[in-house]
Order: structure tokens, then C-alpha cells, then sequence
């Protein structure tokens, strides 16, 4: 039934294309009402100056103004303009808060005995930078060709486990494709199983 | 209703029958998609399903969500579809300084349908975008909401009242947990 019905319609007409912007994902148009809104302006100028041209002008700023004078109230426009400083605040105090929280973060590379000569790896850390772990992970298990999981820690948590002793590669890899990670963030570990638990087995 | 970021949670396939039902079923709510159905569920690939919280599940195709559905509500289309098709849908406009509040994900109240900014079906500014050819929109419709100055939709979502009761009270809940730009199921990236 559904096959008669999606013959080409005569005035079938295109599908719009619509422009995003790649700072708050809005479109453009709406860009104003995402809080960063100096950062999309940028965007746009770089990406699509005819937009911005369109957007951003003198004119178009002084129509909008006009419009808004018409249509608002001044007590209902002021409002609207400390709501968006507030939202632009936030916007802005959340984004300083994340790029500490990322500079503050350690990705943890460790090495811990599992039997006399084998060794798991374990990495911890990675999603303080935005990574998938499950990705990550599978990744892993390619590069290297061993079995590589996400397993979730006692305290809660959540990290890769790589069979093999494979640190200083993942240090490498790291470095190579996440360049997002400073290097200094990133720790080396190893851990020698405790003497006593070994001698009671 | 995606006002805090969704968590995606299991993703399963749809069965091709499924997918057929989806189909018919999008072409019954929305009669105008039928040119671009091929285009927005290509009948070949794979469909999809995602449960978020909240009861709602988002039909994805290649890890970008296409529709979505609370419970046995209507399917609705994500707003990437409706401002890709904007005229396959029933529209209304609200005023701007309604905007800052629709996407803040307030609920829509009927004065910014109504006043001067706004655009109901059977006003007589409405024109041809509006006007839905005289008729009124009925409570439990699946409308896009426009914004005044705006070119694209800013909300999508199931009225609660029909228009001629919203021309008649002007006030009240218009729509409620509708679907936004810049909300959960917006950014929700399933890539």
C-alpha cells in the first residue's frame, strides 16, 4: 500500500538543507538564544560569511531591534536580555569548569602482575577527556591483538583492561591519535602483586 | 520533555516488519511526507530502536535519530526532519518573546500563539504557511512550532487544546514536553 503512495509527487520539491552551527548545533538563526552567542557569530564569519552577513549585519541588527521595540514590552525585553546574560554566564563558567576539570584529570596507565610473567594493563582516566571507552577499547584489542574489555571498578568506576603488558605502547597510541591528552596527564604505573598473597597460593 | 540530557539506553533492531508498520504509520500521521518517505526511511536499510528514559523510543537510522515516540503516542520526527520538510507539517507560529522560552524547554502557553506575533490556522494574517486551509487544528495533533522572524521550526509537539478553544480562552498550555532545538534528543548522538 505504502509502495502506490510514494510515486513522485509533481511538486515534489527538495528537501531544505539547513546549516548548523558548529558551536551550539542550532541553527544559526537561533544562535542567539544558545548563550555563546560571540562564539557562533565567529563560527559563522569563518564558515558561511554569507549567513552571518545575513544575520549579523548592521541592518539586519537594527530590523531585529525594531521588531523587538514593536513587539516586546521594555519590561519583558529586559528580562530577556538578563536572562540571556545569565545563560551566557553559565555557558561560559560550566566551559571554564570543564577545560580545569580536563587539565586536572590523569589517565592512569597500569601495569599489574596477574601470574609470575603475565601482566594485564589497565587504563583508567580516559573518560575525563571525552572518549568512549567501549571504542577505546575495542581499538585496543585490534592494535594489539589481545582480549581488551571495560570493566568496572570497585570504586565505581569504570576502566580498560588489555591483556598483556602493553603500557608503553598505549602510552604511545595515545599520544599519537588522542593529541587532546596532555602528555604530562598521562601516569605510568607499575604494580607488583603483593609478596604475601603470591606466597599464599 | 528531553529537557535534561537524554542517556541513551539499548539499542536493538527493528524487524523489517516493524519498520513497515513505522512506515505506514508516519505516512498516516503526516500525508504530506509521502514524496520524501524514500528519503527519510530508505525501505532497505536498517532501522533503529533506542529506548531513553522516560518511556520514549527514538528510531534511529545510521546513528542519526529520525523519529520518536512517548508510549503509543504519535510518532513524532526529529526536528532535523521537520526543518529539512517544513511544509509536510502543520505549523503554528508563536511570537519572539516566546522563542527564548520554547527553547529553554518551557511549556508553550497559549498567548504567544495567539498574540500579535503568533499565527493560529482561520487567523486572518495567517496566510498560506498558517492558514491549514481555514481548518482548525484539533487537541492531540502533531504541530511544528515556528517562530515569528524565523525561517526554521524551534519545537515540535502534540497540542493540548484545540486551536478554536485556544482563539477562544487565550490562555493555558499549548503544548507540553514537546521536542526542541538544542535538547536531549537533539544532541543525542548514537554514532
Amino acid at each position: 500500500m505504502a509502495d502506490t503512495e510514494t510515486a513522485p509527487a509533481a511538486d515534489a520539491r527538495p528537501a531544505k538543507s539547513v546549516v548548523y552551527c558548529g558551536q551550539c548545533s542550532l541553527p544559526p538563526e537561533y544562535c542567539e538564544y544558545g548563550g555563546t552567542t560571540q562564539r557562533c557569530a565567529d563560527w559563522l564569519l569563518k564558515h558561511h560569511p554569507d549567513l552571518h552577513a545575513k544575520l549579523y549585519s548592521e541592518e539586519a541588527q537594527a530590523a531585529a531591534l525594531t521588531q523587538n521595540l514593536s513587539s516586546l514590552s521594555v519590561d519583558a525585553q529586559k528580562r530577556a536580555e538578563k536572562d540571556a546574560q545569565k545563560k551566557a554566564a553559565k555557558a561560559s563558567a560550566a566551559e571554564s569548569r570543564e577545560a580545569e576539570k580536563r587539565a586536572s584529570s590523569k589517565v592512569t596507565i597500569k601495569r599489574v602482575e596477574r601470574n609470575k610473567r603475565k601482566y594485564v594493563t589497565e587504563v583508567s582516566g580516559l573518560e575525563h577527556f571525552g572518549l568512549d571507552l567501549k571504542k577505546i577499547a575495542k581499538e585496543f584489542g585490534k592494535k594489539f591483538a589481545t582480549g581488551s574489555s571495560v570493566t568496572k571498578t570497585p570504586s565505581g568506576g569504570e576502566e580498560i583492561t588489555v591483556q598483556g603488558d602493553v603500557s608503553d605502547d598505549i602510552f604511545d597510541w595515545l599520544g599519537e591519535h588522542h593529541e587532546e591528552i596532555p602528555e604530562e596527564n598521562i601516569e605510568l604505573v607499575e604494580d607488583k602483586k603483593k609478596k604475601g598473597a603470591a606466597a599464599a597460593v | 520533555m528531553f529537557k535534561k540530557d537524554v542517556s541513551p539506553g539499548a539499542k536493538s533492531k527493528v524487524k523489517s516488519s516493524a519498520q513497515r508498520a513505522i512506515r505506514a504509520k508516519v505516512l498516516e500521521t503526516y500525508p504530506l511526507l509521502a514524496p520524501y518517505i524514500d528519503d527519510i526511511l530508505p525501505k532497505k536499510e536498517q532501522l533503529d530502536l533506542v529506548k531513553v528514559p522516560d518511556r520514549v523510543s527514538v528510531y534511529s537510522l545510521n546513528g542519526q535519530p529520525l523519529l520518536w515516540q512517548h508510549m503509543d503516542d504519535k510518532i513524532i520526527p526529529h526536528l532535523k526532519i521537520v526543518q529539512q520538510y517544513p511544509w509536510c507539517f502543520q505549523r503554528v507560529r508563536i511570537d519572539r518573546g516566546g522563542v527564548r522560552f520554547v527553547l529553554s524547554g518551557a511549556t508553550l502557553m497559549v498567548p504567544g500563539l495567539t498574540s500579535a506575533g503568533g499565527r493560529l490556522p482561520g487567523d486572518e494574517d495567517a496566510g498560506p504557511e498558517y492558514g491549514n486551509d481555514g481548518k482548525e487544528l484539533e487537541a492531540g495533533e502533531v504541530v511544528a512550532v515556528h517562530a515569528e522572524g524565523k525561517e526554521h521550526a524551534c519545537m515540535i509537539g502534540i497540542l493540548k487544546m484545540g486551536t478554536k478553544e485556544m482563539k477562544e480562552k487565550k490562555k493555558g498550555v499549548a503544548i507540553e514536553n514537546g521536542h526542541y532545538a538544542g535538547d536531549g534528543l537533539w544532541k543525542l548522538d548514537l554514532s
